[in-house]
């Protein structure tokens, strides 16, 4: 299936391209802060900027993602292309790459997005960074992809020198996506690929969406408010969710947490658990093992609420309050409520066992 | 490439697994710049455990043959060891000094070779990512190289008449997805316990002949396109600065001020909008 493309003289390729994904209608937030990078390294290299969208019927999805900063986009529409599948979306943009040689090519670090990058980038047998947190053009004009290693300890600088594309994946929330402006003129292009009934290799037997209802996932959330041995109790769980309610954010928990039987597995955070990567992480009663910051240290902002000083979590808070949890957390319900214009009446009630 | 099993033969799982440092004792050389291998405790890469764990329980239900694969140098046999005291029938080790500083790309394309030699396979699992490089790309890259069905990010596998289904999380929900054998599943990190090495699976460890060392030759692997100068990238230079710090506004006394404190702050901060 690999042909050696990649290592082509790498003056032939020219232009930055962004990989779009689409999400009920809008793009997801990490293609539009793609597109916002994507801009800044297209003017650095003085080449044009273009959005990949293979999809069914995407053409106005295609002209709103113009907006955000590109000079064009390519369509490729079929209805094989309907939902995403590794196999289909691999042949498109293998044979667009090959078509077309953008010397550039940005993926979100979606599921998605690194299901088709790791299947794509041994097919073109070139160089795939995942997890960029910055991007630079060195000397020789390369792209300089920088990316967390070793655990989050150190910034590695990547470099494809010698293959092209260079490619890279980024996570959601690593840039800032540009304002949309409904005025800018850009492109539509559409473009065929060959696709037969056998690259339909997967069928999708069955789709649950997350729910936001009672459900919000920590993965998913802006806010994480996560609770540990310093509850005490499962039933004070409770306030932690009154809390993420008004913050519109998600509840999870520290192992000790989860193995004292309080909440179920699938809300722990740490090493042996989930990943969490939020733009604020709320950790109420954990005190901060190595095992736990794995899991979400790379946290946009950290706060920290523990009645020991001494807590090592404190070391990479952002914000903190040394306090009792059982007195904090509902002056801040209150307080937030009463910043709202007091939807609630009253403080809510504390749960007689933590008294 | 093979088709779905018959009732003769039993179905073949190639589990692909890594032998990382222990994640809390990851260690960077300051001198090559590359991850401390010699002298740190090490493990089983967690989601390739959790990758052979699902394969230990399609062995358990139904007739299969759990073989596990890995590449690198020969201090990986104890994790290998460990995988067929868990349960796993026999075990590849691919080692070769030419490999060495592989990235994602020579890694896929090796592996794929050496899948092909073991042959007969009908479901290929690995960890959906390592806890050392964190990449995520050798899984879906060996599929890409076998052209094979992927399904990334599954939490649960099972066979149903002749063919894998698969649970795998999505960016915004659940899918169940159906392929065909032979295909590739990446096994989410955390989604199951793997089990304990069993005392019947220390003794086969112990009598020996579970782990077979093939070389590249052994293989057939082009040299051309392996290691550290066959790899599309370089790490260039690594800062050892830490994460950037933080700023640490700790808030303490009176809680009303406190959290009156602390709100204020993160509203300025546009941490928390409301």
């Amino acid at each position: 299936m690999t042909d050696g493309y990649g290592l082509e003289d790498k003056s032939h390729f020219r232009g930055v391209w962004v990989f779009l994904e689409g999400r009920a209608g809008g793009l997801r937030d990490v293609s539009t802060q793609l597109i916002g990078e994507g801009r800044r390294l297209a003017d650095l290299r003085g080449t044009p900027l273009t959005g990949i969208l293979p999809g069914h019927g995407v053409d106005a999805l295609a002209e709103r993602a113009i907006g955000y900063g590109l000079d064009r986009v390519i369509v490729v529409d079929d209805p094989m292309l309907e939902i995403y599948r590794s196999r289909p979306y691999a042949q498109v943009m293998a044979q667009l790459i090959r078509r077309q040689k953008p010397e550039i090519v940005l993926f979100g670090a979606s599921k998605n997005g690194r299901d088709l990058g790791g299947r794509l980038h041994a097919i073109l047998e070139t160089g795939l960074a995942a997890d960029c947190v910055k991007f630079d053009i060195d000397a020789e004009g390369n792209l300089d992809m920088i990316r967390p290693s070793f655990g989050g300890k150190s910034l590695a600088h990547i470099l494809c020198k010698k293959h092209r594309p260079q490619m890279a994946s980024v996570r959601r929330n690593v840039f800032v996506a540009p304002p949309h402006n409904p005025d800018r003129r850009g492109e539509i292009v559409h473009e065929q690929v060959e696709l037969s009934p056998q690259d339909l290799d997967a069928k999708l037997l069955e789709f649950d969406e997350f729910t936001k209802e009672g459900g919000l996932r920590p993965e998913e959330a802006d806010i994480v408010v996560s609770g540990g041995f310093g509850l005490g109790d499962p039933k004070n769980f409770q306030l932690l969710q009154d809390l993420a309610d008004r913050l519109g954010g998600a509840i999870a928990a520290s192992r000790k947490a989860v193995d004292s039987g309080w909440v179920p597995k699938t809300l722990q955070v740490g090493q042996t658990g989930m990943t969490v990567r939020p733009k604020l992480y709320i950790a109420v009663g954990i005190s901060g093992a190595v095992q736990h910051l794995a899991g979400m240290q790379e946290s946009d902002k950290i706060l920290v609420i523990n009645i020991d000083p001494k807590a090592p979590l404190f070391e990479i808070a952002d914000y903190g309050i040394v306090g009792d949890l059982f007195e904090v957390l509902p002056e801040m319900i209150r307080q937030l409520d009463a910043l709202k214009g007091g939807g609630v009446a009253g403080p809510p009630a504390l749960p007689a066992e933590a008294r | 490439m093979s088709g779905p099993p018959s009732e003769m033969r039993p179905m073949r799982i190639i589990v692909c697994i890594k032998q990382v440092p222990k994640a809390q004792e990851l260690q960077v050389d300051p001198v090559t710049q590359t991850l401390k291998r010699v002298g740190v405790p090490s493990e089983i890469n967690p989601p390739d455990a959790n990758a052979l764990e699902i394969a230990l329980r399609l062995k358990d239900h139904h007739a299969a043959e759990v073989v596990v694969l890995s590449m690198g140098p020969t201090s990986f046999d104890e994790s290998l060891e460990r995988a067929v005291a868990m349960g796993a029938d026999r075990s590849v080790l691919l080692t070769d000094r030419i490999l060495g500083g592989s990235d994602t790309v020579p890694t896929a394309y090796a592996l794929s070779e050496t899948i092909q030699k073991i042959g007969g396979y009908d479901l290929i699992l690995t960890g959906e990512e390592t806890t050392d490089a964190s990449t995520g790309h050798v899984g879906p890259g060996i599929a890409g190289h076998l052209d094979l069905p992927q399904i990334t990010y599954v939490s649960e596998v099972r066979i149903v008449d002749g063919t894998i289904r698969a649970r795998r999380t999505a960016e915004d929900g659940t899918e169940w997805w159906q392929t065909n054998m032979p295909s590739l599943c990446t096994v989410n990190f955390g989604c199951n316990k793997p089990r304990s090495p069993t005392l019947t699976g220390k003794i086969r460890v112990k009598r020996g002949g579970v782990i077979v060392h093939w070389s590249c030759a052994d293989v057939g692997i082009d040299p051309k396109k392996v290691g550290l100068l066959n790899s599309p990238t370089i790490v260039a230079k690594v800062d050892t600065i830490r994460l950037p710090p933080r700023a640490g506004r700790i808030f303490s006394g009176d809680s009303k001020e406190s959290v009156r404190a602390l709100l204020d702050a993160l509203i300025r901060d546009r941490v928390v909008a409301l």
